[in-house]
């Protein structure tokens, strides 16, 4: 084993035979679960417990039959905002969930650096299912997964990143893996959308489309939250889709065999058209889905790995 | 009464009146009496001495938030006052964004005497520039004034409207008071919890272009210019502030300025992955910024060194880093931090302790911060060299939230006396 660490909290800092492990792994998941069979001795007797602070049937879903999958005895908690508001802190929650014996942790919370937190103070191992605008470490693993399959290799591939960055942890995740595992990094956004000194994360910064969707192997877009039009990062939907949105006459700049892909849920219309959305030649979003099962079941099987097959000389 | 003492071979250290001497000094009566290479020394004095001490002027710190009223569960004035006299200092001006705002004459004279009872700590009020410190309309300065207010802040927050602004410059000319600025444009920092940069994109922060600074320092310097008032910007942690700030001193408007030492010692590094106790206001900024604000320091665009104490509990910081309360305590380690300076090689001994006694207390109007015959002997007792490592846990007072746990610093407070009483060491 060389996964080095107890949680998976973000995959900046993750080296590459660190990702490529979670990867492999995941990938006989996929072809376990094609063959349906299952391995339900493997997390038997564990208990995994969905800590979510904000909605997300997809990710919970996802993360709750990898669970089942492995043999874990799975409980969903869905904690609303408003409760959180009445009183119990995070680490209250922590407190509690130490006396349940919780195995395996996964937390989506919309503050950033909160499963950072619940690690500090927790027994359980943490999964990072999305904090904020931070990281959202197994949709980047799900999205390398998917990319590997097809191209057979991460390495090297031009991949376009388009929407709101700023806000995005997907976008973070992705850029952190895809750039340790040595494909180029784009993102094609607004300035408004940019974060501040995006390039020091290792990408190239466009502005349009054309230029940015040039030459790319994979356009990966994200998701433009009604929110941004309120806060006027940009003036309108229609405005937005007219620049940013990807339709077929827009992918028409990438590599003619360019494939897209979105994390879900998609905002048609918005940031991308029915057209390519839906396209099974060129779109690989119902593949996402499938390939996440796959590297939840992977993350939770090297997490439930007793500390003593943790490689403490990778770092 | 309370004891004469006799501080006798020690480094007698006043830079505003240029002493610098080793000799001895007597306390008689709560007052200096006597200094000098060699006085007499009387008969019954308690005698003090310690190998290669300093002894100067009590510290005076010009910015620092108490709890109270309001915030007991963070400080009170008790604690406070403990953890004042274990950093050496012996004045401070309190910020009166507490709970209630300090924008009743009352209250200004309810802290007054509330640090007079401390018996150790002399705290001057500041009193609230705005009702509530709310920003919308003027409290009443003139009547704040004639209380004993110092001067006129609203804390920690700046006051954003230009017209607000541009009246309050202008009315509390008329009563000699500075107004105190939080420099920080409102809008821009709404939500925000970092500088914006490498370092807060990475982290997913929601993050202030330090620039945000820069801007209403300029706004201010010329309402200050339009107005002939007297502006003061506090905690002052960005290059472009300090360069507007240079220029408009140049130019002879009355413009002044501090810092505190998280601005000269950490930089936004210091927030790791998400520790709270270096969330502060305004936030820790780039390297150049710390640097420019240490230059600063050494040509003397920056007037004082303030602690900016803002005591935390657990409960304030064991959030997720945005929901987190933004401050740092900063009482005991203010000498501490600020000498890590003159012994880094940045600024001079006597710039470091000027910076701390005499340049705040000619800021707040006081006689203070001076070795002078016949002044009440406010006096702290450090070594220069004595080692010792902040942790937090383990500070004087009830604030623990320091940004420089674990840091080791060079400089420890042996002994602080105020009105020739020691009240600690």
């Amino acid at each position: 084993m060389v996964y080095p660490e107890r949680h998976l909290l973000a995959i900046e800092g993750l080296h590459p035979p660190a990702i490529a492990q979670l990867l492999d792994l995941a990938d006989s998941y996929v072809l376990l679960n094609r063959s349906g069979k299952t391995q339900r001795d493997l997390l038997r007797g564990k208990t995994l417990i969905n800590l979510f602070y904000e909605d997300s049937t997809r990710t919970r879903t996802s993360f709750e039959l990898a669970g089942k999958r492995l043999g874990a005895d799975v409980i969903n908690m869905s904690v609303s905002t408003s409760s959180v508001n009445k009183g119990e802190t995070l680490l209250d929650t922590a407190a509690t969930l130490n006396a349940m014996h919780c195995d395996l942790l996964v937390v989506r919370h919309d503050q950033s650096g909160a499963p950072n937190l619940l690690a500090q103070k927790v027994d359980a191992a943490v999964i990072n299912a999305g904090d904020g605008t931070h990281e959202h470490p197994t949709q980047a693993l799900l999205d390398a997964l998917t990319i590997r399959r097809r191209r057979g290799r991460l390495e090297g591939l031009t991949i376009a990143i388009c929407g709101d960055v700023l806000h995005s942890r997907v976008a973070r995740s992705n850029i952190h893996l895809l750039t340790t595992m040595g494909s180029r990094v784009r993102v094609i956004a607004p300035p408004t959308l940019i974060p501040a000194q995006a390039e020091e994360l290792g990408v190239k910064v466009f502005h349009d489309m054309r230029s940015g969707l040039a030459g790319a192997d994979i356009v990966m877009m994200l998701r433009l939250q009604k929110e941004r039009m309120a806060q006027s990062l940009v003036p309108s939907a229609r405005e937005y889709f007219r620049f940013f949105g990807l339709d077929a006459e827009k992918l028409a700049y990438a590599k003619p065999d360019a494939l897209v892909m979105h994390p879900g849920p998609m905002n048609r219309g918005v940031e991308i058209d029915s057209e390519v959305a839906d396209d099974p030649e060129r779109s690989l979003i119902r593949e996402q889905v499938e390939m996440g099962v796959a590297v939840r079941m992977a993350v939770l099987d090297t997490l439930s790995r007793p500390a003593a097959e943790w490689a403490p000389n990778v770092r | 009464m309370s004891a004469d003492f006799f501080f006798q071979d020690v480094r007698l250290f006043d830079p505003s009146s240029g002493i610098d001497i080793q000799g001895s000094l007597l306390v008689r009566d709560g007052l200096i009496a006597d200094f000098g290479a060699s006085p007499g020394r009387p008969e019954n004095v308690k005698i003090v001495t310690a190998d290669g001490a300093i002894l100067c002027p009590g510290l005076v710190d010009m910015r620092a938030a108490l709890g109270e009223p309001g915030f007991e569960y963070r400080e009170t004035i008790h604690s406070a006052a403990a953890a004042a006299a274990a950093g050496g200092i012996t004045t401070l001006a309190a910020l009166p964004d507490t709970m209630p705002a300090i924008d009743d004459p009352a209250l200004v004279r309810l802290l007054r005497s509330r640090g007079e009872e401390t018996g150790s700590l002399t705290i001057l009020p500041y009193g609230a520039v705005t009702r509530g410190c709310r920003g919308d309309e003027l409290a009443e300065l003139g009547l704040l004034r004639e209380a004993g207010a110092v001067a006129f802040t609203d804390g920690g927050r700046a006051v954003g409207s230009s017209r607000l602004m541009r009246t309050a410059l202008s009315y509390a000319r008329g009563f000699g008071a500075r107004i105190i600025q939080h420099p920080e444009d409102p809008s821009l920092a709404r939500g925000a919890v970092a500088t914006e940069g490498a370092l807060a994109t990475r982290l997913g922060l929601p993050s202030i272009p330090a620039c945000a600074e820069a801007l209403l320092v300029a706004r201010d310097i010329r309402l200050a210019e339009l107005t002939g008032g007297a502006v003061h910007f506090a905690h002052v942690s960005t290059a472009e502030a300090l360069a507007l700030i240079r220029v408009a001193k140049d130019k002879g408007i009355a413009v002044t300025c501090d810092t505190a030492p998280p601005y000269f010692d950490l930089n936004e590094t210091a927030i790791g992955v998400f520790r709270t106790y270096a969330k502060l206001s305004p936030p820790l900024r780039a390297e150049s910024d710390r640097l420019a604000v240490q230059a600063g320091l050494a040509d003397g665009t920056i007037d004082a060194v303030a602690s900016d104490h803002q005591p935390r509990d657990v409960d304030d910081k064991r959030l997720p880093f945005a929901l987190a309360s933004p401050g740092g305590s900063g009482l005991a380690t203010l000498l501490g931090i600020t000498l890590a300076q003159f012994h880094n090689g940045a600024i001079t001994l006597a710039q470091a302790i000027g910076l701390l006694t005499s340049r705040p207390a000619a800021l707040l109007g006081i006689d203070a911060g001076r070795i002078a015959r016949g002044l009440p002997a406010d006096l702290c007792l450090f070594h220069p060299e004595a080692i010792w490592q902040v942790v937090a846990g383990e500070l004087p007072g009830k604030a623990q939230n320091t940004p420089f746990d674990g840091r080791a610093l060079e400089g420890r407070v042996l002994g602080t006396w105020k009105a020739g009483r020691r009240v600690f060491g």
